[in-house]
């Protein structure tokens, strides 16, 4: 049981759950979006900041939430950042993938997507992984333009 | 009661022997035995509950009120044999004032729309706290937005006590419905109903009471307390699932014009215009839940054999022991320490949020609830996004408090 437990909250992402990374509010953040999960009253914000060819300049978020979300959402910012509108989108439905299905999918091909591999243990987890996607889930609605999502829609 | 008194009744107290009647105790959960915490969301259900409702579809079902054919008869007395134990169980004045509902959501609802809705005039205030459950706030938000009312909340102090002073400052002349819970799910303070009553009456306001989470801690009388309305629901006191009741004072029910509307809950019916039943009937429009209400009627003999006393005795020295275990670990911090609660326990740890207290936790076999607990008002005003609650129950143990208490240390050399 601990083996599980580990592999769910290994060190890095105990490190982004205390120590999140981009957690403020650009002042020149162009989309925003609040995430609500009402199951756990989770709630955060996600601002980005999207020039005009549709690169992602700045991404951060404030909010409050358990170790995973936390975390998902500090490497979340930290990875999206630079990525095109289409990039991150694409991004978050591999990491969706990831967090959802149980067959051993290959991403050693995407260093990004290798670094979010520390999140899969959420698949043991089911009703945890609303908790890692819920930052990817308002970034979306935030490039789609939408302000507001909740985990229960 | 005298120390002495007290050691004889926790001995005269045999909680092993209880735990027997409660099958689903008896399980590993991920290879650990289940220590079910969980208590204040819905309790489990002893044997004599689950065979009687097995009986029930086995040898005695069928609709009630409607043929005249034996399993029908039986059915219904049976049935209405559950409200004679209500009746007993809350020492109500008369069975007709004992309404089955499916939870105490629908039975607040009821006086919602068919008292409050009626009765209150624009500009009218319903008082309520800022320890409700979500199912005691929005009923009135509702109401408050149709009607044109106010809606107004006390507030409890820090260690999340309620003082009646503090209620008696907001009430004026428009003061028409105080709506409290007679015990805060979160907290587990205990809110003076009995007092409220008084200064409520001396006022002219009706109370209703939510008393989810206080009829399997504590003896309800109805009659002594003096409020008006008081409900509860069955899966809290050991019953099952999908059956309530309100009680309500009966010249109140009598005044009171249906809530849902059709069959069972007629007199007669026309094309042009319908009559009512009689209470209860008026109340409990088409087939209600018929095992359901036997099975609570059960549950509530149950309980009142081992004795509400001393079922609150046995949880009360189960959660000053746990509350002291509990307190010894570092970094850990209780919410709500009103004296004489009942036996929750809602704390934060400083090194983890509740959700992931509660997933390391599940793994060595401890099922807590973690979240606002359908409490938002309350969050903030305690100045927390989440809480995890302990509750316990009747079946609860020593050794399951200390087990709590280990699995909260790991949490701590998980997080550090």
């Amino acid at each position: 049981m601990l083996d599980e437990l580990r592999e769910l909250y290994q060190e890095v992402i105990l490190d982004h759950g205390k120590d999140p990374r981009n957690f403020r509010k650009p002042e020149n953040a162009n989309r925003e979006a609040t995430g609500n999960n009402p199951l756990c009253g989770d709630q955060l914000v996600v601002y980005l900041s999207v020039d005009e060819n549709e690169i992602v300049q700045d991404a951060a978020f404030l909010g409050n939430g358990c170790a995973i979300s936390m975390a998902s959402a500090s490497m979340m910012t930290e990875i999206v950042q630079g990525k095109t509108r289409i990039e991150a989108e694409n991004l978050f439905q591999r990491f969706h993938a990831m967090c959802t299905t149980d067959e051993k999918v290959d991403f050693s091909d995407d260093e990004d997507i290798e670094k979010l591999m520390v999140l899969s243990g959420v698949r043991q987890f089911p009703v945890r992984v609303k908790c890692a996607t819920l930052a990817w889930h308002t970034m979306d609605a935030a490039l789609k333009g939408a302000s507001e999502i909740s985990t229960e829609r | 009661m005298s120390q002495a008194q007290n050691i004889i009744d926790n001995r005269a107290y045999d909680v092993e022997r209880i735990r027997l009647d409660f099958p689903i105790l008896n399980q590993e959960i991920h290879g650990k035995p289940l220590i079910f915490l969980d208590n204040g969301a819905s309790s489990q259900k002893p044997r004599q509950v689950i065979d009687a409702m097995r009986g029930v579809y086995e040898a005695e079902y069928a609709n009630v009120h409607r043929g005249a054919y034996y399993l029908s008869e039986k059915a219904t007395e049976r049935y209405e044999g559950a409200r004679d134990i209500v009746q007993r169980f809350l020492n109500a004045r008369s069975r007709r004032e004992i309404i089955f509902s499916k939870n105490v959501t629908e039975a607040i609802n009821m006086v919602a729309y068919s008292y409050a809705r009626r009765v209150l005039e624009p500009g009218d205030e319903i008082i309520i706290t800022d320890m409700e459950h979500h199912s005691n706030i929005v009923p009135w938000q509702l109401m408050r937005d149709e009607r044109g009312l106010v809606l107004k909340f006390v507030s409890c102090t820090d260690d999340g006590e309620f003082r009646i002073e503090d209620l008696a400052k907001l009430i004026t002349p428009k003061t028409k419905l105080i709506s409290l819970t007679h015990v805060s799910n979160v907290l587990g303070t205990v809110v003076p109903i009995k007092e409220v009553a008084k200064l409520a009456h001396d006022k002219g306001a009706k109370l209703m009471v939510d008393g989810a989470q206080a009829v399997m801690h504590m003896p309800v009388d109805v009659q002594d307390l003096d409020c008006d309305f008081y409900a509860f629901t069955g899966h809290k006191v050991y019953g099952p699932s999908g059956i309530g009741v309100l009680y309500g004072k009966e010249e109140l029910l009598e005044a009171m014009p249906p809530f849902l509307a059709g069959g069972d809950m007629i007199s007669t019916v026309s094309m042009e215009k319908s009559t009512w039943a009689a209470l209860p009937a008026k109340f409990e429009a088409g087939t209600p839940p018929i095992a359901q209400a036997i099975g609570l009627g059960v549950a509530l003999e149950y309980v009142g054999n081992i004795g509400l006393e001393r079922i609150a005795a046995h949880e009360i020295e189960l959660l000053d022991y746990a509350t002291q275990k509990l307190l010894s670990i570092d970094g850990l911090r209780i919410v709500g320490t009103a004296p004489g609660k009942t036996p929750v326990v809602s704390f934060t740890m400083d090194c983890a949020h509740p959700h992931d207290i509660s997933t390391i936790i599940d793994r060595v076999g401890v099922s807590v609830r973690a979240g606002h607990h359908c409490a938002q008002p309350l969050m903030e005003r305690m100045g927390v996004s989440a809480t995890t609650r302990a509750s316990f129950g009747m079946y609860n143990t020593r050794d399951e408090a200390d087990s709590l208490v280990t699995a909260l240390e790991s949490v701590r050399e998980i997080f550090g």
